[in-house]
């Protein structure tokens, strides 16, 4: 296993428990060390690996609260849902990597996977057979590690994956950057300043003025005492804009309608990630012989515009692979056919059929008119209704047809997109 | 929140420093002759990247956050970029 991350970890645990030998291979420190998400993990799958998750493990806080925004520079409209079904059974929580992938190891541990920390895979050893090459084990250092078979789950770069030809460098539409910044509060003020109650927690995901209109968005999730800010922005829009992408985090950070939820913060981590946003066209070969990719580092990953996903498809991912793997093992045949199990179980689980549901999703959000058009729009439609000028009222349809002549925004692109929008999510 | 400058940001996080290997290699020509080097500069979170008045790109590579992103957006041959040496580079402590 290269790579200590969600999908590693559990991949390894599995297999672990099914009695096999496994390597678990990690070039941080310690499980962990350098690994980063938002993050919101969506918990049941995890919960199926680990029915202790939600009792043992370093989770910040239940996820009760989705507040979903247009964020123009001087207004905003959203949708703020909270209900405490999503508290009871438990369905986010936020996370923060470290802690988390460090119990994650611990449980590997305890099951039996050795881990091998500090090292870095620099390549994988490959053997020529009958149907081409055919990986056999890892090199690191001077190391030769062989194996029946490799698992890459060494997250969204992959060199590993791209070295053996399942990944390739992929166009700059299927990839963003997200930064991040932790935020050391209060406990009680986080609570009181996202309205919140003991170990709930809120997600905040903002499009639009956030990031000065590139493609992407912004967030702010609670930690159990910090917040996890950030930005996430696609590179396509973010190379042809020209912008800096450290301006448009500060951008973020100073609005007048972030900035009041981080004041008085003292600034923990400052981090940055590669996020694979192409979902799944992004997903190519994942088998080969001897050798699978799972996690971020076969692409997996969802923006739904209101999810967005990828640890709980690494979970989802790590658990079809360490079945796959097993049967492949028990017959003998750990070779491209041999593994394909992998492959259909991932597609058959929810999180593979959740893909393809949302295959459409990238295209949409790639609309320019989702950063800045549509928030300006609606805030007009609402300014137009709420602001009592001392003129006569008019109906809303005739507020909203006044709002649309004064925006760049068609008609037919209203319908179009909404027709769109309603297949694509 | 205070507004941190990157320099004062990368300060709150721990790294390890490998002061014997850069894991990162500019290709000048290339990356001016492509606008890989302006590119560069612009997309890393950390700074990484400058450009210096000669129009040469200078490599911090200590501030590295390993994520990746310049060598998504460099061109090919522009830019030699690998993980740092296994236990080197950022610790992250939140994650």
């Amino acid at each position: 296993m290269v790579g200590a991350g969600i999908a590693g970890c559990v991949t390894a645990y599995q297999l672990a428990r099914q009695g096999r030998s496994v390597l678990l291979i990690e070039r941080g420190e310690s499980a962990g060390s350098k690994n980063l998400s938002g993050g919101v993990l969506y918990t049941r799958g995890i919960q199926q690996v680990f029915p202790e998750f939600l009792d043992e493990a370093p989770v910040e806080r239940r996820i009760t609260r989705n507040y979903v925004s247009f964020l123009n520079a001087g207004s905003s409209v959203a949708i703020d849902y909270k209900d405490s079904r999503l508290a009871d059974p438990v369905n986010a929580v936020a996370v923060l990597r470290v802690k988390l992938d460090a119990w994650l190891a611990g449980r590997c541990e305890e099951a039996g996977v050795l881990i091998m920390p500090g090292v870095r895979v620099d390549r994988v050893l490959t053997q020529d057979g009958a149907a081409g090459k055919r990986v056999v084990g890892v090199q690191a250092g001077d190391d030769e590690l062989r194996a029946h078979v490799v698992v890459a789950a060494d997250g969204v770069n992959s060199f590993i994956a791209k070295e053996v030809g399942l990944r390739k460098q992929e166009p700059l539409n299927h990839l963003a950057v997200g930064v991040k910044s932790v935020v050391s509060l209060p406990r009680d003020t986080i609570e009181a300043r996202f309205n919140l109650t003991g170990d709930e927690g809120a997600a905040v995901a903002v499009v639009g003025d956030c990031t000065e209109g590139v493609g992407g968005g912004g967030f702010i999730y609670t930690n159990t005492d910090s917040l996890s800010v950030g930005i996430v922005v696609r590179l396509d829009d973010l190379t042809a804009k020209q912008k800096v992408v450290t301006d448009i985090f500060d951008h973020f950070l100073e609005h007048r309608f972030i900035a009041p939820y981080l004041k008085g913060g003292e600034l923990a981590e400052y981090g940055c990630h590669l996020v694979a946003e192409g979902g799944m066209e992004m997903i190519g070969e994942i088998t080969m012989d001897g050798m699978l990719v799972v996690g971020d580092a076969a692409g997996l990953t969802l923006n739904t515009g209101l999810t967005v996903r990828g640890m709980d498809l690494a979970v989802a991912s790590a658990v079809a692979a360490a079945e796959g793997i097993g049967s492949a093992l028990d017959r003998g045949d750990t070779s491209k056919a041999g593994l394909a199990g992998y492959r259909e179980r991932f597609f058959a689980s929810y999180a593979g059929q959740d893909m393809k549901t949302y295959a459409r999703a990238p295209a949409f959000l790639e609309l320019e008119r989702m950063y800045k058009h549509y928030g300006e729009f609606f805030a007009d439609v609402l300014y137009g209704t709420f602001n009592l000028d001392a003129r006569p009222r008019r109906h809303l349809l005739k507020v909203a047809r006044k709002a649309l002549k004064h925006s760049p925004l068609k008609t037919r692109q209203l319908v179009s997109d909404g027709i769109a929008g309603a297949r694509a999510l | 929140m205070k507004p941190l400058s990157i320099p004062e940001r990368l300060a709150k996080n721990r790294f390890k420093l490998d002061e014997q290997e850069s894991h990162i290699e500019v290709n000048q020509e290339i990356a001016r002759a492509t606008g890989t080097g302006k590119a560069i500069v612009a997309c890393c979170p950390a700074h990484v990247y400058a450009e210096e008045p000669d129009g040469t790109i200078s490599v911090e590579y200590a501030a590295c956050l390993e994520c990746g992103t310049c060598l998504a957006v460099a061109a090919p041959g522009a830019l030699k970029w690998h993980y740092p040496r296994g236990g080197f580079g950022v610790q992250f402590r939140e994650g």
